[in-house]
């Protein structure tokens, strides 16, 4: 067990800088997901963990020891691939127990830890089987099995659930966390899927262009993101972002989206956004789950107004709604009794109490 | 606006039910065709070989159907098995080609692993490199060749010019590029992420290579055994330049040497050698032909 830090890391291919000058701590025992979009330097910055890809500049330390140039073999680091890279010719039991071997433990130490990894995956029934006799979530266990029995000081996963189908995805993720919270490993896990990384997380760092955008708990990242990237990126159906700017009205202030619709805001945001030009390009950053149906007696801050429904959406508990505004499209949650049909108007609310406002150019949560 | 008519009666060619059999079975009587012109072309001659090996001298001149035999006689393989100076011809092949076998294996193996695998430095303009080491002919490089080891013969006083030993320096031109091509193919086909497993889980490149990549591409492996063995059973030129004594020479030269004394061809015990000659690389084939197919059509090695 250690903790891992990375400082200032970079990664050029010739010309192209893949990571930019990362800055990250794991603590012990942590499960840190990195999430981002294909080509965002996540994979890479894993890779570079692992010891399999060299660091430009930077250093890397687990356990407060430089690794730099410590080949993979002497991190003490155990890794899961999306493609399982389980040995073909090899039985489960030999799979997992490949790299004791090469390290000459004792057999019956090899046999103990097998058997106990094993019980733990639930794989105790398939251990003298080849992996071509296992089915995908099979091989994804042996493989994490092999990490285990090594009692590594870091595990790495790398994509680990993109090859399953997505109910066998969503049953892998929780067994990950349960094997987690049994042999509380530091763990550093790279998605593209921010559900995986939500749910898996004790911290989430979102990557875009190399770079990290934020680091956060779900939770953090869910209702207080850093910048539009982040906004969009974690949370599904993603965040709506309408352009507007702000106007002071008899002595409040409002913000507004198109000629004939604005929203005067709670006291709270007010006192918040007060001291914001009222020229600048602004957006309006609101989650669907706050974009709801209008209620009789609505709380402060919620301020209902009329929509004309594009495309609705039943998804059994609740209904997700689409409309435009101002040329943007925006998706709202509404109560299956509340009436949605497409192309038919819509008395609808929005809780201003959750609102962001952002930045059109810059992308910066305010 | 033009008026539209709209053609109702859907599209007017007959659906052919059963047309996707009819397709296989004429395919597969075109195949049955080639296949058996094939094999008539191909079997024939040994075919041939094996009626007139069996065939006693004075019926091998007489004007009977060569395509029969009318008094079978084992005198040819008698004589051939019997004879010290065949089975010197046997033993020599049989060394050279093992030998050649293992080195070629013991060279290419760890070769083609390093240029499919290790990238350093040149090591994609290596891996062309070697291949068109292959595509001189040798009928190009005997010549310089010979020259070489005679050169080496008269400044170090070693003799190599004339002993069976020296086709195994010479063989190795021939299997060793073709063998490390077939290999770096199949280490190409091996998932990148199965050595970064097996480096992770604390393996040495050496390791990674005999505990991973051999087992996993066994076919390939088998695929360049045995091209390497026919190369070096069936070489022809070679040993016909570099050596001349009989006790030096090996199988292909030695039949053809001392069976056929001036225009005097001893057809019987010609085809016999030959028969002879051609049953250990037929063996191998037969006891690996599997492994070869596997081999030959995939790597089938994903994990």
């Amino acid at each position: 067990m250690a903790d891992v830090s990375l400082r200032k890391v970079v990664k050029r291919y010739d010309e192209v800088e893949a990571v930019r000058g990362i800055d990250l701590d794991i603590a012990d025992h942590e499960f840190v997901v990195l999430v981002g979009p294909s080509g965002c330097g996540k994979s890479t910055t894993l890779r570079m963990i692992a010891g399999l890809e060299d660091i430009s500049d930077g250093d890397i330390m687990i356990g407060g020891d430089v690794v730099n140039d410590v080949p993979p073999k002497d991190r003490d680091i155990a890794m899961v691939f999306q493609n399982y890279a389980l040995y073909p010719h090899m039985t489960v039991a030999e799979n997992m127990s490949f790299g004791l071997r090469l390290k000459n433990y004792p057999k019956a130490e090899i046999k103990s830890r097998v058997t106990e990894a094993a019980r733990m995956l639930d794989i105790t029934d398939l251990i003298d089987r080849k992996p071509k006799q296992l089915s995908g979530g099979q091989r994804q266990r042996v493989a994490m099995g092999r990490a285990i029995v090594r009692n590594p000081k870091v595990f790495l996963f790398d994509e680990p659930l993109s090859n399953l189908d997505a109910k066998l995805r969503v049953q892998m993720r929780i067994e990950i966390k349960k094997v987690h919270q049994k042999v509380r490993t530091t763990t550093v896990y790279v998605t593209h899927d921010q559900v995986e990384a939500m749910t898996l997380a004790d911290r989430v760092v979102v990557m875009n262009h190399g770079r990290i955008e934020q680091i956060g708990t779900p939770n953090e990242l869910y209702h207080k993101p850093a910048t539009k990237f982040v906004a969009s990126f974690i949370g599904s159906p993603a965040m709506n972002f309408v352009p507007c700017r702000l106007e002071d009205a008899a002595g409040k202030l409002n913000v507004r989206l198109t000629d004939r619709l604005a929203f005067t805001l709670p006291p709270a945001r007010a006192a918040r956004y007060q001291a914001l030009s009222r020229t600048d390009k602004l957006l309006l950053g609101i989650r669907p789950e706050h974009v709801m149906e209008a209620r009789p007696h609505a709380e402060p801050g919620v301020e209902p107004f009329d929509a004309m429904l594009d495309v609705t959406e039943p998804m059994g508990m609740e209904t997700l709604v689409y409309f435009t505004l101002e040329g943007s499209q925006v998706c709202g949650r509404v109560s299956p009794n509340a009436g949605a049909q497409d192309g038919s108007p819509l008395r609808l609310a929005v809780d201003l109490n959750n609102m962001h406002l952002l930045n059109e150019v810059t992308g910066a949560v305010l | 606006m033009s008026t539209m008519t709209i053609d109702k009666s859907g599209p007017t060619r007959k659906v052919k039910y059963g047309s996707m059999s009819r397709d296989r079975t004429w395919a597969l009587r075109w195949s049955y065709f080639f296949l058996t012109l094939f094999a008539i072309f191909s079997l024939t001659p040994p075919f041939y070989m094996l009626i007139t090996s069996l065939k006693g001298s004075a019926e091998i001149s007489a004007a009977t159907n060569p395509w029969w035999v009318h008094q079978p006689t084992l005198e040819n393989y008698i004589q051939l098995l019997t004879s010290n100076q065949f089975l010197r011809f046997f033993w020599n092949s049989a060394w050279v080609s093992i030998i050649v076998v293992t080195v070629t294996m013991l060279i290419s193996v760890p070769a083609a692993f390093a240029l499919a695998r290790m990238k350093f430095w040149g090591s994609a303009t290596l891996a062309t490199g070697v291949f068109l080491t292959y595509l001189i002919p040798d009928s190009l490089l005997f010549i310089p060749l010979f020259k070489m080891f005679a050169v080496f013969g008269d400044l170090t006083g070693i003799q190599l010019v004339n002993r069976w030993y020296v086709l195994l320096f010479i063989y190795p031109t021939l299997t060793v590029p073709f063998c490390t091509w077939i290999m770096i193919g199949y280490f190409a086909s091996i998932p990148k992420e199965l050595d970064e497993a097996a480096i992770i889980d604390g393996a040495s490149w050496f390791q990674t290579l005999t505990r991973i990549f051999i087992p996993v591409a066994l076919p390939g492996l088998i695929a360049a055994t045995i091209f390497a063995f026919t190369v070096s059973w069936a070489q022809f030129l070679y040993p016909l330049v570099f050596t001349t004594s009989t006790d030096q020479l090996v199988l292909p030269v030695g039949i053809i040497t001392t069976l056929i004394k001036g225009d005097v061809f001893n057809w019987g015990q010609i085809m016999t050698g030959a028969l002879l000659g051609a049953a250990p690389p037929l063996i191998i084939y037969a006891f690996l032909m599997d492994y070869y197919i596997a081999g030959l059509t995939a790597g089938a090695t994903k994990g």
